[in-house]
């Protein structure tokens, strides 16, 4: 228990020192974003540090259409609701999930 | 010949009223034994069981043999229930005494009810405006080819009632709107919201909201479905979850769209579902989660949703809605887009750049008028049917083809000699004349000064020029 807490810490100091390292995530889109973005998810490089707000739009600079969403959606990380100010970690699953309302 | 085909359709319209009769008494049966049944139960709940008025059902209540309050024939009707440890006589029980709303019986509403009625709720609502139509038959599976025509409600009610004749079906033939929802709303315990469209959406979560309503909210769209419960046990709402309505071009619609009858089936079953554990109280509903259902990939992910908001205009600590200002509230303002699903009709253009139908008919069938025809749809639609000689160009593609439309006048106006000279003429049409404005409005601005387009495209076609070109 003890010595796992101090590698992670180790870890984490190690991150911080190394900030130009950059971090793969991965995009999910859901219904309205599949029909914008033509995909069902990609991944995306962000620089360390980035938070789930930066990563959005970067994957909207790259989608511009998806800004039609953007004040309408769902925005999960690893399938729980995050706050646009969430910094992300390596691996992370990022999710747009903009209502249906079909029926 | 003439006296055989009268004979023919009396016949037919004999078997046509003769059916409506057996409908109709088919539907006073049901009614009569809902309300025997309601009586019995209420005589059961007070004591009073009078043993010559049960002798008379075999679907009666019977004797009450034991201190559950189920008589033999629930006992045996919900015996698969009842044997369910975790659901037992106590989940059935409070099932019996619950009542549930469903608005929209459509896709999502007709398995929902199906399954509501069947699992024994004591009172169902069932609230729709619309009439069944063949094209609906493909996902909404409660409705048979006989109702064609007939109110949705009424087709939905009779399937309930001879499902299970001891559950009071209650029919709101009527749509659903901020002058009736109140007071609908609040002769229930569970709402499932089996809707199509975002305006009732926020409507009947803010009616939810403001009464204290636990709201089962279902909804699908082309080969993805969502689900999820709101505004139960301090759980958020749907306002809390996507305070902004979507833009009216993200709002799309089943007709316009597509959607693989299935996936509101599935969906419509889950709703069910939570309604049942909501309205038994066992289990634990999906409250602060959302299941998304990827029928493509075969994939069902369940995401955490945020709480409830404090900022809530429906739920939150200052709401603006409440049972005072809900009546007023304009939900179509709101979000820019009609309750009443139909489709949208823009009118973008001015009537010189626009012609009928029926003159297009006139002028290309009649007068042999050299022109070319684009059809601006997508290609799948375009799959489906099109009209002879028209060429494929999807609004989508259109600003990068224009020198195919270029090529296809010179073509056109080299066939003909031209008396005029002023080359062969342009016509856009779709599905309902609207992307056809958008492409005029394209072509415009690129020099086709002389493009018009079809009003009311194949829509318009089917209807008035050629009854039997296909509509989907």
């Amino acid at each position: 228990m003890v010595d796992k807490q101090i590698d992670s810490k180790d870890e984490e100091t190690l991150q911080n020192e190394d900030e130009s390292r950059s971090l793969q995530i991965k995009f999910l889109f859901f219904a309205r974003a599949r029909d914008l973005t033509g995909m069902t998810e990609m991944p995306l490089e962000v620089s360390y540090g980035s938070t789930a707000g930066d990563c959005l739009n970067k994957v909207i600079s790259r989608f511009p259409r998806l800004e039609e969403i953007r004040g309408c959606m769902l925005l999960a990380r690893n399938e729980e609701y995050t706050p646009e100010s969430t910094t992300v970690k390596d691996g992370d699953e990022l999710a747009i999930i903009p209502p249906i309302s079909g029926g | 010949m003439d006296s055989n085909g009268a004979e023919a359709s009396r016949i037919r319209e004999e078997i046509e009223s003769l059916k409506a009769n057996k409908r109709n008494i088919e539907q006073q049966i049901s009614a009569l034994e809902a309300q025997l049944n309601q009586l019995e139960v209420k005589q059961v709940e007070e004591g009073e069981v009078n043993s010559n008025a049960l002798c008379t059902s075999p679907l009666s209540n019977g004797d009450l043999g034991n201190s559950n309050g189920l008589s033999p024939d629930m006992i045996y009707r919900y015996s698969r229930h009842l044997l369910l440890p975790s659901f037992g006589v106590q989940g059935q029980a409070n099932l019996l005494k619950s009542s549930v709303l469903v608005i929209g019986a459509g896709g999502l509403g007709s398995p929902a009810l199906l399954y509501l009625a069947a699992c024994g709720v004591g009172r169902i609502g069932i609230v729709d405006h619309d009439v069944v139509e063949l094209n609906n038959l493909q996902r909404q599976i409660i409705h048979t080819e006989a109702y064609i025509g007939k109110s949705k409600v009424e087709s939905a009610a009779a399937a309930c009632r001879s499902i299970n004749s001891s559950t009071q079906i209650v029919e709101h033939k009527e749509a659903f709107r901020t002058s009736n929802a109140l007071e609908i709303v609040s002769k229930y315990d569970v709402v499932v919201d089996a809707t199509d469209n975002a305006p009732s959406r926020y409507m009947i979560n803010d009616c939810c909201v403001v009464l204290g309503k636990p709201l089962i909210s279902g909804a699908a769209l082309g080969l993805e479905g969502q689900l999820t419960v709101y505004n139960y046990n301090g759980g958020p709402c749907y306002r809390c979850l996507f305070p902004t309505p979507p833009p009216t071009n993200a709002c799309q619609r089943c007709a316009d769209s597509g959607v693989l009858g299935v996936v509101p089936g599935v969906i419509g079953c889950l709703q069910a579902l939570e309604a049942i554990k909501v309205a038994s109280l066992v289990g634990e509903p999906l409250s602060g989660r959302m299941l998304l259902l990827d029928a493509l990939s075969g994939r069902i992910r369940i995401v955490k949703i945020r709480g409830r908001s404090l900022q809530c205009e429906a739920c939150g600590e200052h709401p603006v809605l409440t049972r005072q200002t809900f009546p007023d509230f304009d939900y179509e303002i709101f979000t820019q887009t009609p309750l009443s699903t139909g489709p949208l009709k823009l009118t973008l253009l001015s009537q010189d750049a626009r012609i009928s139908s029926k003159e297009y008919n006139e002028r290309v069938v009649t007068k042999g008028e050299a022109h070319v025809l684009v059809d601006v749809r997508p290609a799948h639609h375009y799959k489906i049917v099109s009209l002879p000689n028209s060429i494929n160009i999807p609004l989508s593609t259109l600003e990068g083809r224009l020198s195919e439309i270029a090529a296809a006048l010179e073509n056109e106006a080299d066939k003909e000699t031209l008396d005029s000279g002023s080359g062969a003429s342009l016509y856009m049409i779709c599905r309902r004349g609207n992307d056809s404005q958008r492409a005029v409005q394209l072509l415009h601005k690129a020099g086709f000064t002389s493009a018009k387009d079809i009003i009311g495209g194949l829509e318009s076609w089917a209807h008035n020029v050629d009854p039997k070109f296909p509509t989907y």
